[in-house]
């Protein structure tokens, strides 16, 4: 097993492994983000990658192996990371269900409800989203309403979610339900739904990039088993609070990621004027650019370093929404800089005249504007680090 | 400046209400999402045009001994930042502004007869073929013009070309001699539509507008169609883009303008935690900066309107503060319009993309901030 090998041979063994297993048509894929993407690289070899991460269980690596995962500690799963970035290697299995209910359900999950829901996670067969905003609860998520009545043998649900991500193309919906209007968080119950259940509809909303991203999701009686309660009713709030955690430190990861998918340096050489000794000719825009850049690896740096905080057992100085912040503030300066590098070739929105790169670079410079509103906007993530972490008053 | 130039005399405020009328009745920002629908091949609404022309909005610049009003620029930015407000698509300064101005500063008097009244009328619009590559540059105009006996052949590429769909005129900056960046050898030509040796292709734009990219491949003039000087075009050029520029400005400052008020307004409707988000200390601070953005840039793009009709030395340096400022607003506005909804402001059914992508290409037009950033501290001389 991986997991018992020493730090050493364990590198020494994932190496061996990438090198007989990863499809040298992948290297250099973009990684997918989440889970809906078409498959990347050569036919067949997407499908063939995922099947062999999904059975060495390192698509999901710090999870117990019975659940699929391989039961990897931190430092492990860091260097599996790692070593797949050398190999241009990528985890394919990603999600809704790996990023944020995975951890949560190995928290607060029943022994059934693991075994029933992690395994088809870990492997990338099934998709999960998330049923928490509503129309009148965004910022202050417990105020929402969606009404959740206890049947004796199944759980009720009326109600409406929206923004929920990729309902339309999910299998299950991790949601939460007020059971109780007496006490605003002390009311909240979370429940895992299936997508098939009847009197569950579905309507996308199209992004500002023509994309169909998030949907309206209505919930018209639709019957929940017993067994999809997740903790306890009216204690969802607890469970909900934590899986936002998850939500947020994974979305962090995800903005380090996108500055290795968009190589904003190598873009700027390409469309930029250069002067002689090869620097960019346009002296403002490069000293822009490499501000941009310092924060980029400064942030990949902090990533690092709180990760590194926590395999050594301290308690990890950058908060959760300190990070949150920082993410989304790189990944919105790496779309505006992005169609600035472009100028006149990232006016685009499809069609003649303009290159796929020019097109894909103008919509992720339209898409990142969710970076700081999703999983907590920015001005929340901001009361959070004021209040809760340096004990601000709250006004 | 003038103080003047901050207070609009009688005339204009007649026609500021006018405009204003007229756009919140027959304009509405729904008109730009029927326009991205039909994809219709003019890239505006000609019905809605039309009537811009009924009320003698391309007559403004034109002189009076030419038929027009000669109200002036002021005048016609009043009128540019109403259609801001709801992001109107038209042609008006692409024709009525920079073509009108050119023919009015450089054209002779057989020009000036054969395409004022008829851009005046309606009859036809025009568009101006500048840009090539991806930085606005207009010293660095590439695309030849060659003496060939009687008449000169264009060869080269534009793009974007604005408003190029069925224009009937497009004025064409060429280089005739020298290299590109050189600021002698730039001549401009009046190029109709029937011209043969030009093929264009149509560009979808984020902002729902008409752009095109031109071919000119071995496309014949005759020697009546260049426009001013050979070879000395770029100072008219330069004049003729401030004009514009400073048009464009105030159009930015009225959908600046209208996309804070939305904010505002919706700050002040939108309740979470139980009360109104605006009653949120932090939102009222970014609405309160925002508002002196703003308010910068509109003295900024009044001095230059003002300027430009005093026949100030000073119109550079004043376009390209009205400019820069506008395009830092604007942008920041938009940006904020979105993060101040949350998810709502990221749906496509919601205004603010509108309003953000097309912050994106209006700053991108005439120089974007950068571009004028560059040019104001050239012209402080440092
Ligand atoms: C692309 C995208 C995908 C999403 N996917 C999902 C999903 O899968 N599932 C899901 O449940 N939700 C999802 N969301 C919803 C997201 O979590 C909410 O949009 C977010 O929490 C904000 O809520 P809201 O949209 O109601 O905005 P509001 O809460 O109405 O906020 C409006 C503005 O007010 C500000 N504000 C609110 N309260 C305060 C305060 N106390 N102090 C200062 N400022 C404040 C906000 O920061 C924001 O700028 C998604 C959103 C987007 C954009």
């Amino acid at each position: 097993m991986f997991a018992d090998l020493p730090i050493d041979d364990f590198r020494q063994a994932i190496h061996d492994w990438l090198r007989e297993n990863f499809p040298p048509g992948l290297r250099g894929c973009r990684a997918p983000t989440n889970g809906h993407e078409p498959p990347v690289g050569p036919p067949g070899e997407f499908e063939l990658w995922k099947e062999r991460c999904a059975d060495a269980g390192f698509g999901t690596p710090t999870w117990p192996i019975e659940y699929g995962g391989a039961g990897l500690d931190q430092a492990r799963a860091d260097i599996l990371a790692e070593e797949m970035a050398q190999a241009g290697a990528f985890n394919p299995i990603v999600g809704l269900g790996a990023m944020m209910l995975g951890p949560t359900l190995l928290e607060f999950g029943t022994e059934e409800q693991k075994r029933i829901h992690l395994p088809p996670i870990a492997r990338g067969e099934l998709m999960w989203c998330q049923g928490f905003s509503e129309p009148g609860a965004g910022s202050d998520l417990a105020a929402l309403r969606m009404r959740c009545e206890d049947m004796g043998d199944h759980f009720l649900l009326n109600g409406q979610k929206i923004w929920t991500s990729y309902a339309h193309h999910s299998d299950w919906c991790f949601a939460i339900a007020r059971t109780s209007t007496e006490q605003k968080q002390g009311g909240i119950t979370f429940l895992l739904v299936d997508m098939k259940s009847p009197g569950l509809d579905v309507r996308p909303i199209q992004l500002i990039n023509g994309i169909s991203h998030f949907c309206e999701t209505f919930f018209n009686d639709v019957k929940v088993p017993k067994e999809n309660l997740v903790g306890e009713v009216n204690r969802g709030w607890t469970v909900a609070k934590r899986l936002l955690q998850h939500e947020r430190t994974g979305l962090s990861s995800l903005r380090s990621a996108n500055a290795k998918t968009y190589d904003l340096a190598s873009i700027a050489r390409r469309y930029c004027e250069l002067s002689p000794d090869g620097t960019l000719a346009d002296t403002d825009l490069r000293q822009r650019l490499a501000d941009h850049l310092l924060s980029e690896q400064a942030y990949a740096l902090t990533l690092q370093r709180r990760s590194a905080e926590e395999e050594a057992g301290l308690n990890p100085t950058t908060p959760v929404s300190t990070l949150k912040n920082l993410g989304s503030q790189v990944g919105l300066r790496l779309g505006e800089l992005a169609i600035e590098i472009l100028g006149n070739r990232s006016l685009g929105w499809e069609g003649d005249g303009y290159t796929d790169e020019e097109l894909e670079l103008t919509s992720l410079w339209l898409h990142s504007k969710c970076y700081s509103i999703y999983g907590g906007t920015y001005e929340i993530q901001n009361n959070i680090t004021a209040q809760r972490e340096l004990g601000l008053p709250k006004s | 400046m003038t103080d003047h130039a901050f207070v609009p005399n009688d005339e204009q405020s007649m026609l500021r209400d006018a405009a204003r009328g007229w756009v919140r009745d027959r304009a509405p920002i729904s008109a730009l999402r029927k326009l991205r629908t039909e994809n219709l091949e003019t890239g505006f609404d000609p019905a809605l045009f039309g009537e811009m022309v009924e009320m003698g909005w391309t007559g403004i610049l034109v002189p009076e001994d030419d038929g027009g009003f000669g109200f002036g620029h002021a005048s016609i930015g009043l009128i540019a930042e109403e259609l801001g407000r709801n992001l109107v698509a038209s042609p008006l300064i692409s024709s009525a502004v920079a073509a009108t101005d050119a023919l009015v500063l450089c054209g002779n008097p057989d020009q000036k007869s054969e395409w004022l009244p008829r851009l005046l009328s309606g009859e036809i619009h025009a568009a101006i073929a500048l840009e090539e590559a991806i930085a606005h540059n207009p010293s660095g105009v590439a695309l030849r013009a060659r003496l060939d006996g009687n008449s000169w052949v264009l060869d080269g590429r534009k793009q974007p070309v604005f408003d190029y769909g069925e224009a009937g005129l497009v004025i064409v900056a060429a280089r005739t001699s020298g290299e590109p960046g050189d600021r002698d050898g730039i001549t401009l030509f009046l190029c109709p539509r029937d011209a043969a040796g030009t093929s264009a292709t149509r560009l979808t734009q984020v902002d729902s507008r008409g752009a095109w990219a031109l071919v000119f491949d071995g496309c014949r003039l005759d020697a009546g169609c260049v426009l001013g000087e050979i070879d000395k075009g770029l100072p008219a050029l330069e004049t003729v883009l401030d004009r514009a520029r400073a048009v464009l400005a105030a159009e930015m400052i009225g959908s600046t303008t209208q996309a804070f008020e939305t904010t505002v307004e919706y700050l002040k409707t939108r309740v979470q935690f139980d009360q109104p988000i605006g009653a949120f200390q932090a939102l009222q601070h970014r609405a309160a900066e925002l508002l002196g953005e703003i308010e910068l840039a509109r003295s900024a793009v009044w001095a230059a309107l003002a300027a430009i009709d005093a026949g100030d030395a000073d119109v550079p340096r004043y376009t390209s503060l009205a400019k820069a400022l506008a395009g830092k607003a604007f942008r920041r506005t938009a940006q904020e319009m979105v993060q101040l909804h949350g998810g709502i402001g990221m749906t496509d059914e919601h205004d603010s993309g509108l309003y953000l992508k097309r912050a994106h290409v209006a700053d991108m037009t005439f120089g974007n901030v950068s571009f004028h950033r560059d040019r104001f501290a050239k012209l402080a001389g440092i």
